[in-house]
């Protein structure tokens, strides 16, 4: 039976039709045209279709839709402000983190929530953390290298590298 | 218990055919803005081939890489381009925009030739822009050329593109006598050093740190050639330790169906410690010396971790992938033949 969802992306209350059987990821890929999730393996195992639930990283391939009701959920979209890109998202393209860019939108919502959570993380709390992404082109090096600059405040809005 | 080995590879890579011809095309268009718009056939994958013949088309017409645009989806109606394999691109297809930018350089001196008054022979291109030898001050822009050649102003209107194709020399036959052949356009090196620890009692083997140098003739962009060099290690990484199509050859019905079946490396199985390094020995045969080399990073790891593998435990796995399942294996047949 279809039901009405109501939640909050990307800063906006949104209200959408949906079935009780649909995913986050239908609803925001073919209902709300919002594509930054990628639908990968469509199981839960690549981690593309990542996005922040109340800021937790869920998989939206394996999230029912209606479980977000009246909650936040942030997509890739939601990452830049006024149209200046996130710190991750210009150290990402500065340190060459991504070659067919598949991954990215995953890789980039997992690597904010682990810096929201541990803003200075080692080398093994990235490798760690980050795992339950997948990049077939290999780009884990400068990933890794891309979230250490980040957290070393290279990007900070404040005088920070532009 | 863990036992530690190292071990290594050395690589030749063959980059773009020869003996079947190996032809790439490539066009570049003046727009009326004084902007030049690249055409090639060349599919970029995310490995950065539209990047690099867009930095070889502003490199040769002497502009600013803003200043040319290049698109992934004109792959329908661009010049052809063999294609985007064989580690070929970067050997060849730049050949195809520098002759591509000498006839539009060639055009365009034609066509501001009776702007300029002046004969196409008297007149040099440099920097973006046309200008009569030895009198500088009678010169036009990329812009005025191009705004020119669209809308008029005291000459006819045209459409100005620079064409260029090109190819490695063609099949020569094998000599009978050595059976000698140039089969390939170049070859790059590579070598990689692995260092690996096996747990012998769950078979489990940790890539614990990796190095990869590639001489690649030229590195036309270094961060491109960095990812090509870590980016190989994933299937490189995968081939040798997770990665089966067909765990139980050969019956296909068992066939992995998921990321969680077909283990992809992660993260986690990247080594603690990756390395790469860029050699550069200019290749006659290529633009600025440039040949191709990236597939050649997938084939480093495999031998290069087998023979860790052997270093550790003093067996050499001749089947891929060494799985936990494998190693136990050949560890009992080890223990057995005493």
């Amino acid at each position: 039976m279809k039901q009405i969802l109501s939640f909050i992306l990307n800063g906006s209350p949104v209200d959408v039709i949906v079935t009780p059987t649909e995913t986050l990821l239908d609803v925001l890929r073919e209902k709300l045209g919002v594509t930054g999730p990628k639908r990968g393996c469509d199981d839960g195992d690549c981690g593309t279709c990542t996005v922040l639930l109340d800021g937790e990283p869920v998989r939206s391939c394996l999230t029912i839709a209606l479980t977000v009701a009246g909650r936040e959920v942030l997509t890739v979209e939601g990452l830049s402000t006024d149209g200046d890109l996130h710190p991750l998202q210009k150290a990402f393209h500065e340190h060459g983190a991504f070659q067919c860019g598949f991954c990215t939108p995953g890789m980039l919502m997992s690597a904010k929530a682990l810096l929201d959570h541990n803003p200075t993380p080692s080398r093994t709390e990235i490798r760690e953390y980050m795992s339950g992404n997948l990049c077939r082109c290999g780009s884990y090096e400068e990933i890794i290298e891309a979230i250490q600059v980040v957290a070393a405040g290279e990007y900070a809005p404040s005088g920070g590298k532009e | 218990m863990k036992k530690k080995g190292v071990g290594m590879a050395c690589v030749l890579h063959p980059t773009g055919n020869k003996g079947a011809g190996d032809p790439s095309n490539a066009a570049i268009q003046l727009k009326p803005d004084g902007t030049l718009v690249l055409l090639v056939g060349a599919v970029d994958l995310g490995q950065g081939s539209t990047t690099i013949l867009r930095q070889f088309a502003a490199d040769l017409m002497e502009v600013p890489i803003e200043h040319v645009f290049a698109s992934n989806f004109a792959d329908d109606f661009a010049p052809l381009s063999l294609g985007s394999f064989a580690s070929r691109v970067t050997l060849i297809d730049p050949h195809a925009v520098e002759n591509a930018a000498e006839d539009l350089k060639k055009k365009i001196r034609e066509y501001a030739s009776d702007l300029l008054e002046a004969h196409p022979d008297d007149l040099e291109y440099k920097e973006g822009k046309v200008f009569v030898k030895g009198a500088p001050d009678r010169s036009m822009t990329l812009a005025e050329v191009g705004g020119a050649s669209m809308f008029g102003g005291g000459a006819d209107p045209a459409l100005l593109v620079g064409t260029g194709a090109w190819q490695p020399a063609r099949f020569h036959p094998h000599d009978p006598e050595t059976g000698a052949m140039p089969a390939v356009g170049a070859i790059s090196f590579g070598a990689c050093v692995a260092e690996v620890e096996v747990d012998t009692e769950t078979g489990m083997v940790d890539v614990t740190k990796l190095t990869q140098v590639w001489e690649v003739g030229k590195a036309v962009n270094p961060l491109l050639v960095r990812q090509q060099i870590n980016g190989g290690l994933h299937p490189g990484l995968g081939t040798t330790l997770t990665e089966n199509s067909y765990p139980y050859y050969p019956n296909p019905d068992w066939a992995p169906e998921n990321f969680s079946d077909y283990a992809l490396p992660t993260f986690l199985d990247y080594p603690e410690e990756t390395l790469w390094g860029i050699e550069e020995v200019p290749h006659p045969a290529g633009v600025k010396g440039a040949k191709g080399f990236s597939e050649g990073s997938t084939n480093g790891p495999p031998p290069a971790i087998m023979a860790a593998i052997h270093d550790a435990i003093g067996i050499w796995i001749d089947e891929y992938p060494a799985t936990p399942e494998v190693i136990l294996r050949a560890l009992e047949a080890k223990e057995a033949s005493g």
